[in-house]
């Protein structure tokens, strides 16, 4: 047995466990959430240190044949792209899991819904069967929907539910259709992507560009509105603002990053025709997504709405790295996505703090909370500073190395350029106005009973989130040199001639020596 | 003649018979355990069966060749087993609101069992009809069955006019067949049934009796008695209708399509498409204002005939039985997610004038097992993964997108199916949202008898099972398929 496999494996055991557990044992319900996820992170943790630079393929692998006369089987296996992912995933998963004190009623059925979530986000990560892929992302979404339905907030959460439900129900039966008509006309029998991608590279047997031109849009608006890609955003701010906190933690964080993990693993090196004929209209959606959001989220007054969609804004990059199809852009997309994922959980959890505290998340109400609340505040600085993307953080690294993909490409400056103005400006402007409004100024008498996060539980979730952040942001290494390898691979397999003339070497060590 | 190859339906007729007689015997309060006694002997039945004891599952012909037992009449017959033997167990749960008769009941449930049981060897048209008709009578008195009540007399008559006048298409439709090309068997038919496609006569005779059997599967246009049928009836005879007879309707359309007339099926394609995508589409969308939960089944049951057709379409277009592994997969998850349902709705709302989705309302607070249950027969119907409907709609949409590059109907129809997949999670979340978020009248826990409890597990079991490990029953669901020989 892999060790993905325990990893995928603890949540969901647990899961089966807690169903027969008592309604009225609930410490031991949390104690198996928090423990199984646990383990699964310090696995994670285990699997990322054990993981070998520079050798070919996928590690950790395992394969067990389930419907063979199909071509489905449970593969599972890691490289360099999703090594870090679902490390991500496990932490961010423990973390929720530590999150979930908020939760107090019909707590049995959380928890198992919660563990259900995170064994199918890990599993959607670690799968390398397009099947399984797709089952264990819907594992994980059924149990999203559940959850903000029954212990969401807010007066508009019965409409918040069923607009994230029909949202990403739609999102990922498009993607389906897009995966059963590559399976089917690739020919190759298999829903295996290794052996997929091997296969469709081989000489005669490439998709005919009629196929790929009727893929490709399917898997990227498919994938797009799980993302949130502009103009198929709308669902988000809502549907975070209504989620409870370890479901938007999970959802936002880890959930989320499945489509863009999709479109890299699956979209690129499979349909490099399409993929290089739909770069430009890809760049300028993200354009939407950085500029358009982030100009949204300054508008906003509830804080909940405006991490909602500086989550939507931080998605731009990512699409903006993978439209570049070149390694270095393809390398800043992946730690984007690692580093935005240990934020929007992070972001997620303090607002999820904040309103536990406040009852409300309009930020004219708060004010100076910074002297009731010396941790969570703290806490809420840095993070702010993560989403500007300061020095410092995993997120600059990510952002950074997209903005060079991009530059380099002729046609992408002006984008690279509006991004640049996107990130910088309009994030530091909402992000900073944010934390004066709510953490400076004059303290409203009402907050008075407002208590910090006292304990070592209280504060472990937003401790190991920040470390992670700072962790990957002061040696991205740990990161970029497991990436390049297999971005180096999708990129060549996207655009055959110009990767080889892509001068990959001196920014990505230039980036390594800073 | 090979007589012992009907053995099977012969004891379930005689089964049938037994509870009749029994019934003059029986004390009336033992007559619920008459119920038990019934499914018991379709439990044994079923098990002679799986253990391929007997001739139940020899293949071969009988009666010059009207009758056929191969893979997929032997798929059949193990799925009516089954699910008749969740319907009677239902049957004696709900004989409480029975006022007397309700042994009868249970015969009548074992004579349509029969009826379905010859459908699923059908190979020919004088059988087609008698089994046809045996399944539709029966159901007449099934479906106004609960005689005190206005609304389930009104159900029946409902379904005696129109599955008249169905009748008198499909008989009508077999003249017409019979009379221009002068072959009742399917095996003789099939040969010469090409000569036949530019003949007016013939193919109008084809289309009516393709009515009478749109009628059983309620596809549109014959979909209209559906939704009352399935309010007014008694539940569990709704149950056994929306399995049963919808699965033995499909056994038939299978088997004409695509033994009887293979030829002409392929240049009918388009046909096939478009009362798929409609179907679904009609369904669906009239499911969205629905208040009353059978009712809403009975949208849904229009919508997954939709689903089914899918199958079929893709079938007439290819070369391969793709199509029908898929139909009877999905078959197979809709009898435990449907029988699921209707298990949580006899027991929860037979005390209640009408079947509204408020009558569901704080069920998870009332019994946690009836509220997951029903939820994961939602989820099911929805095709949400891990449950089988996943499965089922995985497949079904892969036949149909298979035929994509050479008919770009196809992916219209495909689209159209994801459409009506997106509306569905809309309405069958609304159930869900009404057990966990809504306000109960009654707060009483609900009791669950020893064989309800039991039924239930199994329902529940089937549905994970097939979702999560489809590998061996695909294998099955293919091998049946198989038999069609395309």
């Amino acid at each position: 047995m892999s060790t993905l496999t325990y990893i995928i494996g603890w949540p969901l055991l647990a899961a089966i466990v807690l169903v027969f557990v008592p309604r009225s044992y609930r410490v031991i319900m949390r104690a198996v959430a928090i423990g199984a996820t646990l383990i699964s992170a310090l696995l994670a943790i285990k699997m990322f240190a054990l993981f070998h630079l520079g050798l070919p393929g996928y590690q950790f692998e395992q394969q067990i044949h389930w419907v063979e006369s199909v071509g489905i089987s449970y593969h599972v296996g890691v490289d360099g792209i999703n090594v870090g992912l679902v490390l991500m995933g496990a932490i961010v998963a423990f973390a929720a899991a530590c999150c979930s004190w908020e939760i107090q009623t019909r707590e049995k059925e959380f928890y198992i819904l919660l563990l259900v979530m995170a064994g199918g986000i890990l599993g959607a990560f670690a799968s390398l069967d397009m099947f399984f892929f797709y089952f264990f992302h819907e594992l994980a979404l059924v149990p999203t929907f559940i959850m903000i339905g029954l212990w969401g907030r807010g007066e508009r959460k019965n409409y918040a539910t069923f607009q994230i439900t029909l949202y990403l129900s739609l999102g990922a039966l498009i993607a389906l259709i897009g995966l059963i008509a590559l399976y089917t006309q690739s020919g190759a029998g298999t829903f295996d992507i290794p052996a997929l991608i091997s296969y469709l590279h081989e000489p005669g047997h490439q998709l005919s560009s009629q196929s790929q031109n009727f893929i490709f849009p399917l898997l990227l608006f498919g994938f797009g509105i799980l993302i949130s890609l502009w103009p198929f955003h709308t669902w988000a701010p809502l549907g975070y603002g209504s989620a409870p906190t370890p479901t938007a933690m999970l959802h936002a964080g880890v959930l989320k990053k499945f489509g863009l993990y999709g479109l890299i693993r699956i979209a690129l090196p499979m349909m490099p025709d399409a993929a290089q004929r739909w770069v430009q209209p890809i760049a300028w959606l993200a354009m939407g997504n950085l500029v358009y959001c982030g100009w949204v989220a300054m508008r906003q007054k509830d804080f909940g709405r405006l991490i909602g969609y500086s989550s939507v804004a931080h998605m731009g990059f990512v699409f903006l790295g993978i439209a570049t199809l070149s390694v270095v852009g393809v390398t800043g997309a992946v730690v984007v996505m690692i580093a935005h994922g240990f934020l929007a959980a992070l972001t997620f959890a303090l607002s999820g703090y904040l309103y536990q505290q406040t009852r409300t998340l309009e930020i004219r109400e708060l004010g100076g909370l910074l002297r009731k609340l010396p941790f969570i505040g703290t806490v809420l600085v840095m993070a702010a500073f993560a989403g500007c993307g300061l020095p410092g953080f995993a997120n600059f690294i990510g952002e950074v190395t997209v903005l060079f993909g991009a530059w380099q490409e002729a046609p992408l400056r002006a984008i690279a350029v509006l991004a640049c103005w996107g990130a910088l400006i309009i994030g530091a402007v909402y992000m900073l106005r944010a934390v004066r409004n709510i953490l400076h100024g004059p303290i409203n008498a009402r907050w008075d009973g407002v208590l910090d996060a006292s304990n070592f539980w209280r504060k472990l979730p937003y401790a190991l989130l920040l470390v992670c952040l700072l962790v990957f942001g002061f040696f991205p290494r740990l990161l970029t040199d497991k990436i390049r390898e297999p971005a180096n691979a999708i990129a060549q397999m996207a655009k055959p001639v110009m990767a080889n003339q892509a001068p990959e070497g001196p920014t990505l060590s230039a980036l390594h020596t800073k | 003649m090979n007589f012992p190859l009907i053995s099977l339906e012969v004891c379930v007729l005689i089964l049938g018979l037994v509870v009749l007689v029994a019934d003059l015997w029986l004390p009336v309060e033992r007559k619920k355990l008459l119920g038990y006694a019934a499914a018991a002997g379709l439990t044994f039945l079923l098990a002679i069966n799986l253990g391929g004891w007997g001739h139940c599952t020899e293949p071969g012909h009988a009666f010059n060749d009207m009758f056929v037992q191969d893979e997929l009449s032997i798929f059949f017959n193990r799925f009516f087993l089954l699910s008749a033997i969740i319907v009677l167990i239902m049957i004696a749960e709900f004989s409480d609101q029975i006022a007397a008769g309700i042994s009868e009941y249970y015969s009548l449930v074992l004579f349509s069992l029969v009826g379905m049981l010859f459908a699923s060897s059908v190979n020919n048209f004088a059988l087609l009809f008698v089994s046809l008709e045996l399944i539709t009578v029966s159901f007449y008195i099934l479906t106004s069955f609960q005689r005190a009540r206005g609304r389930s007399l009104e159900a029946g008559v409902k379904y005696l006019i129109i599955g008249a006048l169905s009748t008198a298409f499909t008989v009508f439709g077999i003249t017409l067949v019979w009379g221009t090309s002068g072959k009742f068997s399917f095996t003789e038919l099939s040969p010469v049934a090409a000569q036949f496609s530019e003949n007016k006569l013939f193919l109008f005779g084809l289309l009516f009796v393709i009515v009478g059997l749109g009628f059983k599967i309620s596809a549109f246009p014959f979909q209209i008695w559906t939704p009352d049928v399935y309010e007014g009836a008694p539940t569990p005879s709704t149950a056994f209708l929306a399995i049963g007879s919808k699965a033995a309707g499909f056994a038939l359309l299978l088997r004409v399509l695509f033994t009887a007339v293979p030829a002409i099926t392929e240049q009918k394609v388009n046909v096939l498409i478009i009362i798929s995508a409609i179907t679904i589409l009609y369904g669906n969308l009239c499911a969205l204002p629905q208040h009353n939960v059978k009712r809403l089944l009975g949208y849904s049951g229009i919508a997954h005939a939709g689903y089914m057709l899918l199958g079929i379409a893709a079938m007439a277009g290819a070369k391969t039985t793709d199509g029908a592994a898929a139909i009877l997969y999905y078959l197979s998850g809709y009898l435990f997610t449907v029988l699921a349902a209707f298990l949580v709705i006899t027991l929860v709302m037979r005390h209640l004038d009408t079947e509204e989705i408020s009558g569901l309302a704080g069920l998870a607070g009332r019994s946690p097992l009836l509220a997951g249950t029903m939820t994961l027969s939602m989820i099911s119907l929805a095709g949400l993964p891990p449950l089988a409907g996943f499965f089922g709609k995985f497949l079904l949409l892969k036949a149909v997108i298979d035929e994509g590059p050479a008919n770009h109907c196809y992916y219209y129809l495909a689209f159209i199916a994801l459409a009506g997949v997106v509306i569905s999670i809309y309405y069958y979340f609304g159930v869900v949202r009404a057990m966990f978020w809504g306000q109960a009248e009654e707060t009483l826990p609900i009791k669950i008898s020893g064989p309800i409890r039991v039924a239930i597990f199994v329902c529940i079991a089937g549905m994970f099972w097939l979702g999560v490990f489809p590998g061996d029953w695909l294998e099955v669901a293919r091998n049946s398929a198989s038999a069609l020989g395309l």
